[in-house]
């Protein structure tokens, strides 16, 4: 058998040469750029890239600087939280919708629709919602409550959770949608052995249901993360970073550093720890989740 | 590449032979309502030359110097754009992405003309000019409401200590003391003013300019600190963003005062109101009067077309000319940057900073001595010390400290 085998690097010759490009991109955009930017944040980078061996330098300012460093603790806040609450509101409503509702499509669509809008109008619609003049807190006054308070972007101790709710309204739509698609493929047979077998379906849910959607909980987890590590956009338009510095993330100190501050290298270097970060995560589990044994059941 | 090389050159032939009709973009951050009847003054005298000024503007300094950067280093350089004279564009005169324009400075004999002379010496890297100087402005002013004073049945102060002390009154008769804007570029511009009218100017300049730690640590340096605090206190209450806000809150009277430069000057005459009459303006806080001149000025990209090169050639001339030099400043507020010049028609503010100007007594401007990473530094240590007013003075001193010391 293994004699007569034809070489495995001409099989399917054609999706091969169809690959290259993208396999060129990758390599030459990604990687490269990624070598380039490590290699030069060891550099006294100014407004241009230029060879100058710092060494640790930028490293050391990067994480004795308070900014970095409430950037990193908000991403980590808004990161567990959002992770958390996004899968369980999005299960939870993705399950509601699998009993076989009236006007499921219409549901659907409207809990969806807050995904299909950019991070900037997201960020802007919530600035209004939660500015205590003309948001929840005026309202409610309004109804004779007078003492509500309501205004978590005016706190700098709590105003990333105004951020998160923004996200969490934006991003657990796409959470239930591609939940209630591994709910829907889920085989009917289950349901009825479970049910004949008298267990709850909280139960069934919990114990049989979820362990057989792993593939969806993966994917949706690979989406929901890129989405968290990458948050920029929703601070940049919801709160520009403040009060104070309260919710500066990191995606945020990279821009400001390069092309504010003018000095690449502190950028570079801080652009280089998220991606440690990142790296520290997805290897391990990577090679826990795809490497090891090939035939999982 | 190549068909867009053939397009720009048969552009170029065409363009050159309808008699140096060409269109030059100009990108700038003028965008409030004063500027933008400035830079209108500009494109005005640019188009009287048969060229057409084609007008990028990009709200907010930071975003628009960002766009800038990227497209000068991303080889799609615009016709000219706006800068603050001073540091943030020595890099890219290193990289030899800017026009060296000494050969039009000499022809127009700017070294002769531009006073003071150290905003020529900003343009100025190893000898040859880069830039052409457009105007003076200064950060040291306060800028008071009439209104807001008559309301609260209160003298208009005409110093510092009497604007500290006015603060209380004005909060109970429901004004803000202070206008400020929630921007860090904003809160250290109010600080620098503090440093500027508050200590001596020495203790000014060895801290910016010899980037002495031991001077940042000094009490003169804690005195500033210390009137950061009441400012911020002042400022409670001040929620508005944008400088341009912040000074409408005076103009209409809700707030009591801003800290602002004499940019804020367009705003109150696009509102119509009169120096002296409606407002107060009290250079250097009224404690020591002087100015910082830095300012703006335009660089030019180096360009491979010839007919563009031209027609930056002719915007360089035409910037400093005596007609034009009048009339944008007179809309901007801000003062000229040639001596020679006859500003009968500025109001009261603008001659008593022709009088400070004449007299000599100027400092350079914080853009001229630091980097922009130092500024962003100290923009971000401003934003937090504003923004949380747990910070102490102490602790803000000693991250100011820091920063200074590792300052080049």
């Amino acid at each position: 058998m293994s004699s007569t085998r034809p070489n495995q690097l001409f099989r399917n010759k054609s999706s091969k040469i169809a690959a290259i490009p993208m396999i060129v991109t990758a390599l030459f955009v990604f990687v490269g750029g990624t070598i380039w930017t490590v290699v030069y944040s060891f550099t006294k980078s100014g407004l241009l890239p230029r060879l100058q061996w710092v060494g640790l330098d930028q490293y050391e300012r990067l994480w004795a600087t308070r900014k970095w460093l409430v950037a990193i603790e908000n991403l980590a806040i808004y990161g567990l939280c959002m992770l958390v609450l996004v899968f369980v509101i999005g299960f939870i409503l993705a399950a509601l919708i699998d009993q076989k509702i009236r006007f499921e499509d219409t549901i659907r669509t409207v809990i969806l629709y807050p995904y299909a809008l950019s991070f900037v109008v997201t960020g802007l619609v919530w600035q209004w919602i939660l500015n205590p003049e003309f948001g929840v807190q005026n309202v409610v006054r309004g109804w004779g409550w007078k003492s509500f308070t309501f205004d978590p972007l005016y706190n700098a101790d709590i105003a990333i959770y105004g951020v998160l709710i923004a996200g969490i309204w934006q991003g657990s739509g796409l959470v239930m949608v591609l939940m209630l698609a591994g709910l829907r493929g889920i085989d009917q047979d289950v349901w009825k052995a479970s049910r004949v077998d008298g267990i709850p379906t909280w139960k069934a849910y919990i114990f049989i249901i979820i362990p057989m959607m792993r593939p969806v909980f993966v994917t949706t987890l690979v989406i929901v993360v890129t989405g968290i590590v990458k948050i920029y956009d929703l601070i940049v338009a919801q709160t520009g970073g403040g009060p104070g510095i309260s919710t500066e993330v990191p995606a945020k100190y990279v821009y400001d550093m390069m092309f504010q501050a003018n000095n690449l290298g502190q950028g570079f270097a801080a652009s280089t720890m998220m991606l440690v970060t990142v790296a520290l995560i997805v290897i391990p589990w990577t090679i826990l989740e795809f490497g090891g044994s090939k035939h999982r059941d | 590449m190549k068909l867009t090389t053939k397009l720009l050159t048969a552009t170029a032939i065409v363009a050159a032979s309808s008699a140096f009709a060409e269109d030059l973009e100009v990108m700038h951050w003028w965008t409030s309502g004063g500027e933008a009847a400035a830079v209108g003054e500009l494109a005005k005298a640019f188009d009287a030359t048969g060229n057409t000024w084609k007008d990028a503007a990009i709200a907010g300094g930071d975003a628009a110097r960002a766009v800038m950067v990227s497209r000068l280093t991303g080889g799609d350089p615009m016709g000219a754009f706006q800068f603050n004279h001073g540091r943030q564009a020595e890099e890219l005169i290193e990289a030899g992405l800017l026009r060296d324009i000494t050969d039009i400075a000499q022809a127009e004999g700017w070294a002769d003309i531009v006073n003071p002379s150290s905003l020529l010496d900003s343009c100025t890297v190893e000898g040859r000019i880069y830039c052409a100087p457009v105007n003076i402005h200064s950060w040291q002013w306060l800028w008071l409401s009439h209104a807001a004073y008559a309301d609260a049945g209160l003298e208009v102060p005409t110093n510092w200590d009497e604007y500290v002390a006015s603060a209380p009154a004005l909060t109970e008769a429901g004004k803000l003391p202070l206008a400020l804007g929630q921007q860090g570029w904003q809160q250290r511009g109010l600080f620098n003013v503090l440093f500027a009218a508050l200590v001596p100017n020495d203790v000014f300049l060895s801290v910016y300019d010899g980037k002495d730690a031991d001077v940042a640590a000094s009490a003169d340096v804690a005195r500033v600190f210390a009137a950061a605090a009441d400012a911020r206190e002042m400022a409670t209450n001040s929620k508005v963003q944008n400088w341009n806000d912040a000074t409408n809150l005076v103009i209409t009277g809700q707030a009591g005062g801003q800290i602002m430069g004499d940019w804020a000057q367009g705003e109150f005459a696009i509102a119509e109101q009169v120096a002296g009459k409606d407002y107060s303006c009290l250079p250097g806080l009224g404690v020591t009067e002087l100015l910082s001149t830095g300012g703006d000025a335009f660089y030019f990209p180096v360009l491979s077309d010839d007919a563009q090169t031209a027609a930056q050639s002719e915007l360089a001339a035409l910037m400093l000319r005596p007609a034009t030099q009048v009339a944008f400043n007179l809309a901007k507020g801000s003062l000229p940057v040639r001596g020679d010049i006859d500003l009968s028609t500025a109001n009261d503010c603008m001659q008593k900073g022709l009088a400070l100007l004449a007299d000599g007594a100027i400092l350079p401007d914080t853009a001229q001595l630091i980097t922009p990473d130092t500024a962003e530094q100290i923009s971000t240590l401003f934003i937090e010390f504003f923004a949380d007013a747990s910070i102490t003075i102490e602790d803000a001193q000693a991250q100011f400290v820091n920063i200074i010391a590792t300052a080049e």
